[in-house]
């Protein structure tokens, strides 16, 4: 492992690729309406990004960036942007994730299509965060070793 | 007891294998799948209904929506178990 993070080849080719990777999964959620994608699959890669990042720079480092906390706010923010877009629904009085009854459009089929890219979001953001804190609660914490190997290549 | 667990496996893929022969050809227009009026009635209106071009992405979020967010509580409540049974710091 630790060769491995200390390979300045591989730092340097996943720190280039990660805002691609990220930038593909967003583009994968919100491509979810029009073709293949969707939230589950682009939410999968956003955390498959961070994961690389975790794995070549430390989970103390990827920590930085995405914190427990901003995992937790993500997981349930996600599903509560779901269900609320559900309630929405019945509070203009149709029926739960009836998506049409919303005014915020002229026709109901355009109104489906933004609500529908509203809860793939959703799903994105919790399946993210899921997938990344998954990974951070599983790995080993990191030992003194490990983090003096990040400081020596820096 | 491991020559049973093999003879099981050995069975299940015995079984599976026949079973596979009476499964309609890949892409056959005349499987009861495409068949249904089920079928139609999403080829014919998915794109009108829903506004979304992707009939899966139609049937996901929007015929089965309650379906899908039913999965989406699934993957946050694993998460939320791992997070609650194997997390070793404090929150």
């Amino acid at each position: 492992m630790s060769d491995i993070q200390q390979s300045i080849i591989i730092r340097t080719i996943v720190r280039i690729m990660i805002p691609f990777i990220l930038l593909f999964s967003l583009y994968v959620i919100m491509h979810g309406a029009s073709g293949p994608g969707g939230g589950f699959q682009g939410g999968v890669i956003f955390g498959a990004g961070i994961i690389l990042y975790a794995m070549i720079y430390g989970i103390e480092e990827a920590k930085k960036k995405i914190s427990d906390k901003a995992n937790r706010i993500l997981a349930s923010g996600g599903l509560v942007l779901y269900a609320g877009t559900g309630l929405l629904a019945i509070l203009f009085g149709g029926m739960f994730l009836e998506y049409g009854v919303i005014p915020l459009m002229p026709t109901t089929a355009y109104t489906a299509k933004i609500l529908i890219d509203v809860v793939e979001i959703g799903i994105g953001m919790t399946v993210l965060a899921v997938m990344i804190s998954l990974f951070f609660d599983i790995s080993p914490p990191e030992t003194e070793e490990d983090m003096h190997i990040h400081e020596e290549v820096e | 007891m491991k020559l049973a667990a093999l003879f099981v496996v050995i069975l299940t893929g015995a079984m599976l294998i026949y079973a596979g022969q009476d499964l309609p050809a890949f892409g056959d227009s005349e499987s009861p799948a495409y068949q249904h009026r089920m079928t139609q009635y999403f080829i014919e209106n998915a794109e009108s209904e829903s506004g979304v071009t992707n009939i899966v992405t139609a049937l996901l979020a929007n015929y089965r929506g309650y379906d899908t967010l039913g999965e989406t509580a699934v993957i946050f409540t694993a998460g939320m178990s791992v997070l609650m049974l194997l997390r070793r710091r404090e929150l």
